[in-house]
């Protein structure tokens, strides 16, 4: 089916490669990769990515970077993440964890998973981190063209369209994105789940990523329309912290954005850790206490002694 | 994914002057979920010795019973109590007797042995799964956080550390190695053995 769509496309990439093909192979190393057009210039002036020059790119790409089809693939991919976004009364919630792992190591405990697209549009990162950060930022590129040519802010459904149809051209050729897009328009506050399969998902509530079973059960447990501004940042906080206690692929610290009728503000970073043993902080919304299991029950849960502080 | 990655966690052991030490994270995980933060892995064998077990979590449990067994019989027969470089043995010759359907664990042993002159000398040891043994002079790691521990414990590590100064390095080596590592961590324990008497220690650790 996808191949037989991609072969009367005249949009997605492989029509692109096709085009090229008449043309002689160059290194595209042109003045369009720096400065101004920040690396996409060879995007604006309708130029593709290099393929592989092979008689069919998508099945040697499938072959090769698509880890679903085939774990022991040589290109790899990061996957483990939580992230989650919801709508209530008082706007968006958008809260993410920061850890990158390569396998069972813990690459880094400080990655910015949410991507301010402008100052009215996030876009969440789960997945390829690589293709999220360039499409998104590419999304914004195109939000912004959009104000000029419309004189008005692109509506989240169509900018949310716009990276579901771009992501969908290149299906098969091993992008990987779970993104939610997450903004306030004419409609107000409005969440669109966006995956590189193609899904383009509207709704009030998602989390995505390996831990996001475990922050759907906090989430659905205390979720509300009427929630307070405080009450719904809380829920995202500690829902972040309920996946990064459970899941190995999540943790280290978690990043709170709220979304309101003015765009969004970054409430917070939060260590996961510390929110176990003493909880978030002096913040409103906080129950005051650690979230931990152990630390709530005081230690009798288990047959450990108290432990020390190392 | 390997069935030795399974369940997660890492065992490290140390040597000092006249005493060693052994420490563990407490995770029991299924794949990425964590179920449990409370799964000690180390376990005495006698007064002085010490075994962590790492790897899948239904054989370090079945081990620890049978070498339970094992040490009873040989204190029964013998009348006396097993020395760390014999236990060590038993370990081996144990896990080779299942060389062709192994138990999924790596054992890392810890312990004071008796010298001629009646004094205590550290002995600390390591195995495969199929008990290829492994003396050391400094310190022995195992588990899925097995190469970050040999990284700070390389670095960390001095010769002649007293009980105190030990614990200090075993404990940092170990949740800094930890917390480097996803299947590992959610808390640790450390024993050090001295010939007067054994420290235990619960830590605390990252929860994530």
């Amino acid at each position: 089916m996808n191949s037989l769509v991609s072969k009367f496309s005249t949009t997605d990439a492989e029509s692109e490669i096709r085009r090229a093909k008449g043309i002689a192979e160059e290194e595209d190393l042109s003045g369009a990769m720096w400065g101004s057009q920040a690396g996409f210039g060879q995007l604006v002036h309708g130029h593709a990515f290099n393929i592989p020059p092979v008689p069919d790119p998508t099945a040697f790409l499938r072959l090769h970077t698509d880890d679903h089809a085939d774990p022991k693939c040589k290109i790899k991919i990061q996957h483990g993440t939580t992230t989650l976004a919801f709508r209530f009364q008082g706007g968006v919630i958008v809260a993410v964890d920061s850890r990158a792992t390569a396998g069972s190591y813990i690459a880094s405990g400080t990655v910015k998973k949410v991507i301010e697209i402008n100052p009215y549009l996030l876009g969440t990162m789960a997945g390829g981190a690589a293709d999220c950060q360039y499409w998104e930022t590419y999304l914004g590129i195109q939000c912004r063209l959009h104000e000029l040519r419309n004189r008005e802010r692109i509506s989240v459904a169509a900018a949310s369209k716009y990276l579901s149809n771009l992501v969908y051209s290149y299906k098969g050729m091993g992008l990987s994105m779970g993104t939610m897009i997450c903004g306030w328009d004419k409609t107000g506050p409005t969440i669109f789940y966006v995956d590189s399969d193609g899904s383009r998902l509207k709704g009030d509530l998602f989390s995505v990523g390996s831990g996001s079973t475990f922050a759907y059960g906090v989430l659905d447990q205390g979720y509300r329309w009427d929630l307070t501004d405080e009450e719904a940042q809380e829920l995202g906080r500690r829902s972040i912290y309920a996946a990064g206690h459970r899941d190995a692929f999540s943790g280290n610290t978690c990043n709170l954005y709220h979304v309101k009728e003015d765009g969004w503000r970054f409430i917070g970073n939060y260590d996961i850790t510390k929110m176990h043993y003493d909880g978030p902080g002096a913040v409103p919304g906080a129950p005051g206490g650690g979230y931990g299991y152990d630390v709530r029950t005081d230690n009798r849960f288990s047959v450990l002694s108290k432990p020390v502080s190392a | 994914m390997s069935i030795m990655e399974h369940n997660g966690g890492s065992v490290i052991a140390m040597a000092g002057k006249d005493c060693v030490a052994i420490a563990s994270d407490l995770r029991l995980g299924a794949g990425a979920m964590t179920v449990a933060l409370n799964f000690e892995k180390i376990f005495p064998v006698t007064d002085r010795i010490f075994m962590g077990l790492t790897g899948l979590a239904t054989d370090i449990t079945t081990l620890r019973e049978r070498f339970r067994y094992l040490v009873n019989m040989f204190t029964i027969k013998e009348s006396r109590p097993i020395e760390p470089s014999t236990f060590a043995h038993l370990v081996s010759s144990t896990l080779y007797s299942r060389r062709f359907g192994p138990y999924f664990t790596e054992p890392v042993l810890a312990g004071l042995e008796r010298t001629a002159s009646g004094g205590f000398k550290p002995y600390i040891a390591g195995t495969d799964l199929i008990g290829c043994l492994n003396y050391a002079e400094d310190f022995i790691v195992a588990g899925t956080a097995s190469d970050k521990l040999f990284g700070v414990a390389e670095s960390l590590w001095e010769p002649d550390l007293g009980p105190e100064d030990l614990f200090e390095t075993i404990s940092q080596t170990l949740l800094n190695a930890v917390d480097r590592d996803a299947y590992s961590g959610w808390g640790a324990i450390v024993y050090i053995i001295t010939p007067e008497k054994v420290i235990t220690r619960t830590l605390k650790g990252r929860m994530d």
